[in-house]
């Protein structure tokens, strides 16, 4: 039997020259299909929904920040029109109070944002002036811990920020946005 | 001295490529590892703003998408050219949000609920009308941790 001969001799392997080849073709698509991109954004946290009408409580004018923000993407701080630019420079004079003046807030920890827009406010505005309010913050946060532990929050443990965290609440309170402006 | 020479003359210099399908496997296992398969094609138009106090979105797998903006092209004979919301691949109407969240908080195991995050990709042209819609629709079905989806930017001035 020549045939037989021949099998034996023939060595029983798979061929895995073309392995890469099959290697190559996944990871090309791999390489395609793969997005690096990383989400990121601002951390925001909503107030939990309540059907009751909330609870009246008055505020002493000097501990709240009022900003305003109208259809025309213009700002009202405190009564004032301010350029956003600044906002977040009064934002941290208005929190900190270094001077301790009569009108602004009494410490840190008594200090509200109160942000109000109409439902014709640009989401870019919007979204500029939650950042520079959520920036004052975080000046403010890592200042305090430059002077206390010589390091800045996000190099400090976690129960070390968390004590900065309580000593500079962001308290942050969205009104029920106006309806003036013209919806897009 | 001349032991060298000979050598070296005789031998061809080939590299072996036996270890080159281990190396590709290895490229191939860490794309595998790092890629995420864009579920949703995005059926409006979405330009992010951008912000600087951000936080990155650690577990894509604790995280839903809304999206709101003006419909592509393809879409605006549908669906006009006011801002839409798009859940998961297809346009939808606010009212249904919740059923939205539900579906992708039961798939998550229930020790990480209290993590999801719901991450609002909106335009940047979009008015706060709908945005505020959205919002209360979050709150009202405790979805309460949000992220503004935004870019880095570079500058500090805005014009």
């Amino acid at each position: 039997m020549a045939r037989k001969s021949a099998k034996d001799k023939v060595n029983n392997e798979v061929n895995a020259g073309s392995m890469a080849d099959i290697a190559f073709l996944l990871l090309i698509f791999f390489l395609v299909t793969t997005t690096m991109d990383q989400d990121k954004g601002l951390l925001v946290k909503l107030p939990p929904w309540s059907e009751e009408a909330p609870k009246i409580t008055k505020l002493k004018t000097r501990n709240v920040f009022s900003v305003l923000v109208n259809a025309n993407d213009e700002l009202l701080v405190r009564g004032e029109p301010v350029d956003i630019n600044v906002l977040r420079e009064k934002a941290k004079e208005f929190i900190k109070n270094p001077l301790k003046l009569e009108n602004m807030s009494e410490s840190p920890k008594k200090a509200i944002i109160s942000l109000k827009n109409d439902r014709g406010t640009h989401y870019a505005k919007y979204l500029a002036v939650y950042n520079e309010l959520k920036a004052a913050y975080n000046e403010l946060r890592d200042e305090e811990a430059l002077k206390r532990y010589g390091k800045k929050m996000e190099d400090l443990s976690n129960d070390k920020q968390k004590l900065i965290m309580n000593d500079i609440p962001l308290i942050l309170s969205e009104a029920e946005s106006t309806n003036f402006g013209e919806e897009k | 001295m001349a032991k060298f020479e000979k050598k070296r003359g005789k031998t061809a210099p080939a590299i072996s490529t036996a270890s080159l399908p281990d190396i590709i496997f290895m490229l191939l296992f860490f794309f595998m590892t790092v890629t995420v398969m864009r579920n949703s094609e995005l059926k409006v138009d979405v330009n992010i703003p951008e912000a600087t106090e951000l936080t990155k979105l650690e577990k894509k797998s604790l995280v839903n998408f809304i999206f709101i903006g003006v419909p592509k092209l393809p879409f605006q004979k549908v669906r006009g050219t006011s801002p839409q919301l798009q859940l998961g691949d297809k346009f939808a109407d606010i009212e249904e949000i919740p059923l939205f969240l539900e579906k992708h908080r039961i798939k998550v195991p229930e020790k990480q609920r209290a993590m999801i995050i719901s991450s609002l990709k909106i335009d940047k042209a979009v008015t706060m009308g709908i945005v505020a819609d959205v919002k209360d629709q979050l709150r009202k079905s405790g979805q309460l941790k949000v992220n503004y989806s935004a870019m880095k930017r570079v500058g500090n001035k805005y014009n």
